[in-house]
């Protein structure tokens, strides 16, 4: 058994709960062990989680448009502490309004993230996506 | 039916002789224990003073506890901090032990030196998850092994390390035995598993090597450590047998010469609206001990805790006075104060802050946090504001003239909000000292334990 082991949550003051639980169960439904820490989790909380479960991927949601300064400095901590290159996706509303995707795909993935994904994203698409990174 | 029930304390021994027929308590005694020479001494010793008040007395059963020789000694080993360690340590505390220091993560050279010199009777051994994180245990049970001390291990960990851990500990000399992992998924505990083993292995281990076995020898119920005895008192006066109530959510503080413990038996779900439950989910009967808060042996740890300048001016004591008492129970440990003394003043002043900052690490917390859109709280550990009960154990608080002036400081207080103590608790005392002793009977006859505990604790 090969089980891959992800742990989603909605990170910073979000309280946004609903498109968290979806997201979990279709992950679940693809066959992945969820780790749902559901909303307002801290970057600490996250990264707590994956160590004591040895997670494979770290999923974060955004949704109320500060997702790009609660996400910043994840990627340093996960390093601090010994989650190496631990892969790290993020989704939802990242940032506030209609920005284009391109400048903050860029800046997420500055910050160190793996995958960043645009509002109204298929699940398909991220559910590949991790069965690529997972080498499947 | 008549029982005699047995308290092995570190420095007494305490019989009780309860009567069924009559529902009640016919006598008590109490003797110094003498652990170094023969736990018996002190046994027959109480036995004698006890039929000297009230005659013969013929028991049916004879139950033990015990707390002798430091009572049982442990250290918990998780992973992180907020998560299994936390977990383990819930686990130990809960099965009666004194958790003298909690690890996370790998531990370290000095770490594994500080175990050698603690020299615990058993350790717990957590970390992971089910499927989770291997490698720290693995490499925490081969550190284990170095450290050439006798203690037992109880493997609660990640199910998935069991085949290496065991391979690892059947190849040393310790004795280890491997359970139900205390948290096998994300932030779910687990702890009955492991609490059973810490039971187990108390009466096959700890038991002999306390020099408990002769009073093993007099009974064929098995002896377990005294705080277990009291948790499980404490959870029958509050929930009350299948025919009888139980007095609700409570509190109860036993404030002893080395350690204060708290312990509550309630669920703690937060009372009030908006918030957000953060942590791990803590025990109904949960049970802490602060080895550095004490009476005796950890006043002086204790007098660190607390500004003894504004004690002084709270009390009206000078702070040389204060100074000069905690050398002398420093010096002497045996010593009582005397009553209506200036010491004894000093006495209540200090247990008044053991109490205060158990309670305070015991309850749960609740955080504001300033979102963009406003005040958010968030709740980790027990809400206890609402439990409406609190009961004090323990010489100082029963000796005491005013004790309703120490059990107060575990009252919520306008200056922390914060801490989700007890807004408008009503006192008990446990005025002769048998919450163990019910703890005891509990096992055999709850229906007694509960008339009698109703009636005593006042
Ligand atoms: C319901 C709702 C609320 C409710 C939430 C109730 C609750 N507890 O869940 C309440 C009223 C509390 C609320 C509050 C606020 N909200 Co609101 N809310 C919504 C609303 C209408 C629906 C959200 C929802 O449940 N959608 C359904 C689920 C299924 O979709 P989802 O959440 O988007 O999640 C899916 C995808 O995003 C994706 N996904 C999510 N995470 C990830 C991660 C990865 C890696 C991937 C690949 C995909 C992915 O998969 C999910 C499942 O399909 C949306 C508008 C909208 N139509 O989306 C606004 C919206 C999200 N809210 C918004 C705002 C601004 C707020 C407030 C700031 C308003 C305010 N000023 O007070 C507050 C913030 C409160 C807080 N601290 O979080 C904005 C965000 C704007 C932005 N990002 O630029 C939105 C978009 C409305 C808008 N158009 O302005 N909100």
């Amino acid at each position: 058994m090969n089980q891959k082991t992800i742990v989603t949550g909605v990170i910073g003051a979000d309280v946004h709960a609903v498109g968290n639980k979806i997201l979990a169960y279709a992950l679940e439904e693809a066959g992945f062990k969820i780790v749902n820490l559901g909303v307002m989790v801290s970057q600490e909380e996250f990264i707590e989680a994956a160590i004591e479960t040895n997670a494979d991927a770290i999923l974060v949601s955004s949704l109320y448009g500060h997702g790009e300064i609660d996400c910043h400095g994840l990627r340093d901590k996960c390093e601090e502490a010994g989650l190496k290159d631990i892969p790290l996706l993020a989704g939802g509303n990242l940032v506030v309004g209609k920005q284009n995707f391109e400048d903050v795909e860029e800046r997420f993935m500055q910050m160190g993230f793996t995958k960043v994904y645009p509002p109204n994203t298929q699940l398909e698409t991220t559910i590949n996506d991790l069965n690529i990174l997972f080498g499947k | 039916m008549k029982y005699l029930t047995a308290d092995f304390g570190s420095t007494y021994t305490k019989l009780t002789a309860i009567d069924a027929s009559k529902s009640e308590i016919v006598g008590t005694s109490t003797a110094f224990t003498t652990i170094e020479t023969d736990v018996m001494e002190g046994y027959n010793f109480a036995l004698h003073q006890l039929e000297e008040k009230i005659g013969e007395f013929c028991y049916d059963q004879l139950l033990c506890c015990s707390s002798a020789a430091g009572g049982l000694a442990m250290v918990a080993l998780g992973l992180v901090p907020e998560l299994t360690s936390k977990a383990a340590k819930m686990a130990a505390s809960s099965a009666g032990a004194k958790v003298v220091r909690t690890y996370a993560f790998e531990i370290s050279k000095a770490e594994q030196a500080e175990i050698y010199d603690i020299n615990p009777d058993l350790v717990l051994l957590c970390g992971g998850t089910d499927g989770g994180n291997k490698e720290v245990i693995v490499n925490n049970a081969k550190k284990l092994c170095e450290i050439d001390r006798s203690f037992s291990v109880i493997v609660a960990g990640n199910k998935s390390a069991s085949s290496d851990i065991e391979s690892i500990f059947s190849d040393s000399e310790k004795d280890y035995v491997i359970t139900e992992n205390v948290m096998p998924e994300f932030n779910k505990l687990n702890i009955e598993p492991a609490k059973q083993k810490i039971k187990e292995l108390f009466i096959s281990k700890i038991v002999d090597a306390k020099g408990l076995s002769k009073i093993q020898n007099l009974t064929n119920s098995e002896i377990i450590p005294t705080p277990l005895a009291v948790l499980n008192g404490c959870e029958l006066l509050s929930k009350g047998t299948e025919q009888t109530e139980g007095l609700g959510d409570l509190m109860a503080i036993d404030i002893g010469g080395a350690t204060t413990d708290v312990y509550s038996i309630s669920d703690g779900r937060p009372t009030f609206d908006n918030v957000m439950i953060k942590g791990l989910p803590e025990p109904f009967n949960k049970r802490t001990v602060e080895g550095d808060l004490g009476m005796r042996y950890s006043l002086y740890s204790l007098s660190n805790e607390i500004d003894l300048n504004a004690l002084s001016e709270e009390i009206k004591v000078d702070v040389k006075d204060i100074v000069k008492w905690i050398e002398i129970c420093k010096t002497s440990p045996n010593t009582l104060a005397k009553k209506n003394s200036i010491y004894q003043t000093i006495e209540e002043g200090l247990a008044k802050y053991a109490l205060k900052i158990a309670v305070e690490r015991h309850v749960g917390k609740m955080e504001s946090t300033f979102t963009p859109f406003g005040q958010m709280y968030i709740v980790s550990g027990k809400d206890l504001t609402q439990v409406n009960l609190i009961i004090g154990i323990g010489g100082v608080l029963v000796n005491s003239i005013n004790p309703i002036k120490i059990l107060d400081a575990a009252k919520a207080d306008k200056q922390n909000p914060m801490l989700l103590k007890p807004k408008q608790p009503n006192y008990l005392l446990d005025r002769k000292y048998i919450f163990a002793s019910m703890g005891l009977l509990s096992a055999v006859d709850a229906e007694l334990a509960l008339t009698i505990m109703k009636r005593e604790i006042t």
